[in-house]
């Protein structure tokens, strides 16, 4: 008989019948995550671990559950959070040294809500630095491996999530989303990652990296817990000024409804160079599976598809250069000592910032400089809003898109660390939602020379429900995963 | 492609680059650049440049003022404060 994935109902179900206790449960994954440290390619997907805040939750959960008191409906999940969000009393680093003791004061609001819905924080997870890269290799703290291949990258920015979802160093964990830093990763780790729409999640307490299109979202084993946690997540915060007033709809319950005569977009623009072949492959097994379930497969064109690249690599920059400029050795963070301010602001900087981060804030002061505004920015701002117009005109036609997530699995530690362009290129198929702040989620669809791969679908604004819908439909019609546990 | 002065973009950034640094951020940025430049052959005439992803409807709150971080909160990570004030270098030299 298979051993049940850790699930969100299966572990409040254990819970309520007292077949365990959150306290155990928490226990049971720190000492997972100490046994993983003591290998010899440990994933090193923590950079903190909050224990005493997460016995403290465990024992409050537990408490109900003494009392027979109906539990939250994220009871004793244990959860890894992305080191880009703050969690109030537990060093946040952002995976930067500018950042290295930092202890904020607050708790991201999509931490606190998880909290109050039961869910245990085990501590904070690795990322490239302020969520800029696609390999987590980016990180002051050294670089997390790949659970399904230790010799190979978890993918990134939300490496450390990915891993440690993928594995079994938690049951779901937080990220985030700029260009792709939730999906990819999930892609090459093999588990589920959603982004959400924009403004669905509150980003306060997200270090900014670009402010039109960061996002928060769940990473996880299934479909349904990645609505469980967006459920909990959902709505509007007074306290982010671009956060949605869009009604919640039910997610989870949402899920079991048919996904028959759905219409399925598939881009002509996807199948192109630089897809691997048995990406392409398990792609196109993919879309049999959903036109298998009742779904209307339908060849779709998104004419600006290839201009999304350039477009994000302006736009996040110039962002990211404005956004980065609080690190300035001021209020908090790395001080360089140094004999005035201006020298303190540029010998923090330099010491405090790695390499692809400064990269990124030199373009982006760059695109924003007088003289190329226009030439740059102004005209990716243009550019943007064709992006979005083509998913719009496309969900005149469709109700769902699908893509590979990325053009290859996860490639090996330091395969592309000096080469940052080529890099870039393989966000091709998560930058454009992210750009017209539209919902996707990456699905594991099967492996490529035996690594994950995973399958994309998009959908309009604020149709999350209809996404995890399908996903989660196709989750029980593909092919069997080979599990994590046995993987490796 | 237009001379980029990889030191000048440096002294707006506040950063201070070693000479090897700014070689290999010079050829960085010129290689993206000439990646972006492909923007320059969309058409956009009449295109209104996108800021945010999706119209913000969020309303206006109440103006109250309310106590949420307090001082001592926003000075804890302070790497030198003094009388309640964040402590930096000397601006402004009197002589």
């Amino acid at each position: 008989m298979p051993i049940p994935t850790p699930s969100v109902e299966l572990i409040r179900t254990q819970i309520a019948e007292r077949q365990t206790t959150a306290t155990a449960v928490a226990e049971q994954y720190f000492a997972a995550i100490a046994a993983d440290d003591a290998t010899a390619e440990p994933l090193h997907a923590y950079l903190t671990l909050s224990r005493e805040r997460a016995l403290q939750q465990a024992a409050r959960i537990d408490t109900l559950a003494d009392r027979g008191d109906p539990l939250p409906p994220l009871a004793g999940l244990p959860v890894g959070i992305k080191d880009v969000l703050s969690t109030q009393g537990v060093r946040t680093t952002c995976a930067s040294r500018v950042l290295e003791n930092y202890v904020p004061a607050y708790d991201a609001t999509a931490v606190a809500r998880l909290e109050t819905a039961g869910a245990v924080v085990l501590g904070k997870l690795n990322c490239d630095e302020f969520a800029m890269g696609s390999t987590t290799e980016n990180s002051a703290y050294g670089v997390t491996r790949n659970p399904r291949d230790r010799s190979r990258v978890p993918g990134g920015s939300s490496g450390g999530s990915a891993a440690a979802v993928g594995g079994e160093l938690c049951v779901a964990a937080l990220g985030s989303d700029t260009g792709g830093s939730i999906r990819q990763p999930a892609a090459f780790c093999g588990v589920v990652g959603l982004l959400p729409t924009y403004g669905r999640v509150s980003r306060f307490g997200l270090a900014a990296f670009a402010s039109s299109l960061d996002h928060v979202g769940p990473l996880a084993h299934s479909a349904k817990d990645c609505a469980y946690l967006l459920q909990a997540m959902a709505g509007h915060d007074p306290l982010d000024a671009t956060s949605a007033m869009a009604p919640v709809t039910n997610y989870v319950g949402g899920l079991d409804a048919s996904i028959r005569g759905l219409k399925i977009g598939v881009p002509r623009e996807v199948f192109g160079a630089g897809l691997d072949p048995e990406v392409e492959a398990r792609i196109r097994e993919s879309i049999a599976v959903l036109r298998g379930a009742g779904c209307e497969i339908v060849d779709i064109t998104l004419p600006s598809h290839d201009a999304a690249i350039a477009v994000y690599y302006v736009i996040a920059t110039a962002e990211a250069s404005s956004n980065l400029a609080r690190y300035d050795g001021v209020r908090y963070g790395r001080r360089a000592p140094a004999g005035s301010l201006a020298d303190m602001y540029r010998q923090t900087r330099d010491q405090g910032f790695g390499a692809e981060v400064k990269r990124r804030i030199l373009l982006g002061t760059y695109v924003l400089s007088a003289g190329y505004y226009d030439a740059y920015y102004r005209k990716a701002q243009q550019v943007r809003a064709l992006v979005a117009a083509d998913y719009q005109r496309a969900f005149a036609e469709v109700d769902l898109i699908c893509s590979p997530t990325t053009p290859t699995p996860a490639f090996k530690l330091g395969e592309k660390v000096s080469n940052p362009l080529e890099l870039y290129l393989a966000d091709v198929f998560t930058i454009p939602a992210d750009l017209a702040g539209i919902p996707a989620i990456s699905v594991p669809c099967g492996e490529a020379h035996g690594l994950p791969v995973g399958l994309q679908l998009t959908a309009p604004a604020f149709e999350e429900e209809r996404l995890l819908r399908a996903a989660h439909h196709f989750e029980a019609l593909r092919p069997p995963l080979l599990p994590a546990s046995l993987a490796h | 492609m237009p001379d980029i002065n990889i030191n000048d973009i440096a002294a707006l950034a506040h950063l201070d680059l070693t000479a090897e640094e700014a070689t290999g951020l010079q050829h960085d940025l010129e290689a993206i650049l000439r990646y972006v430049a492909r923007l320059s052959q969309t058409p956009t005439e009449g295109i209104a440049p996108m800021a945010q992803p999706l119209a913000p409807d969020t309303p206006l709150r109440e103006d109250r003022a309310r106590v949420w971080f307090t001082p001592a909160q926003a000075l804890a990570n302070a790497p030198a404060a003094r009388d309640g004030m964040f402590e930096v270098p000397k601006i402004i030299d009197r002589g």
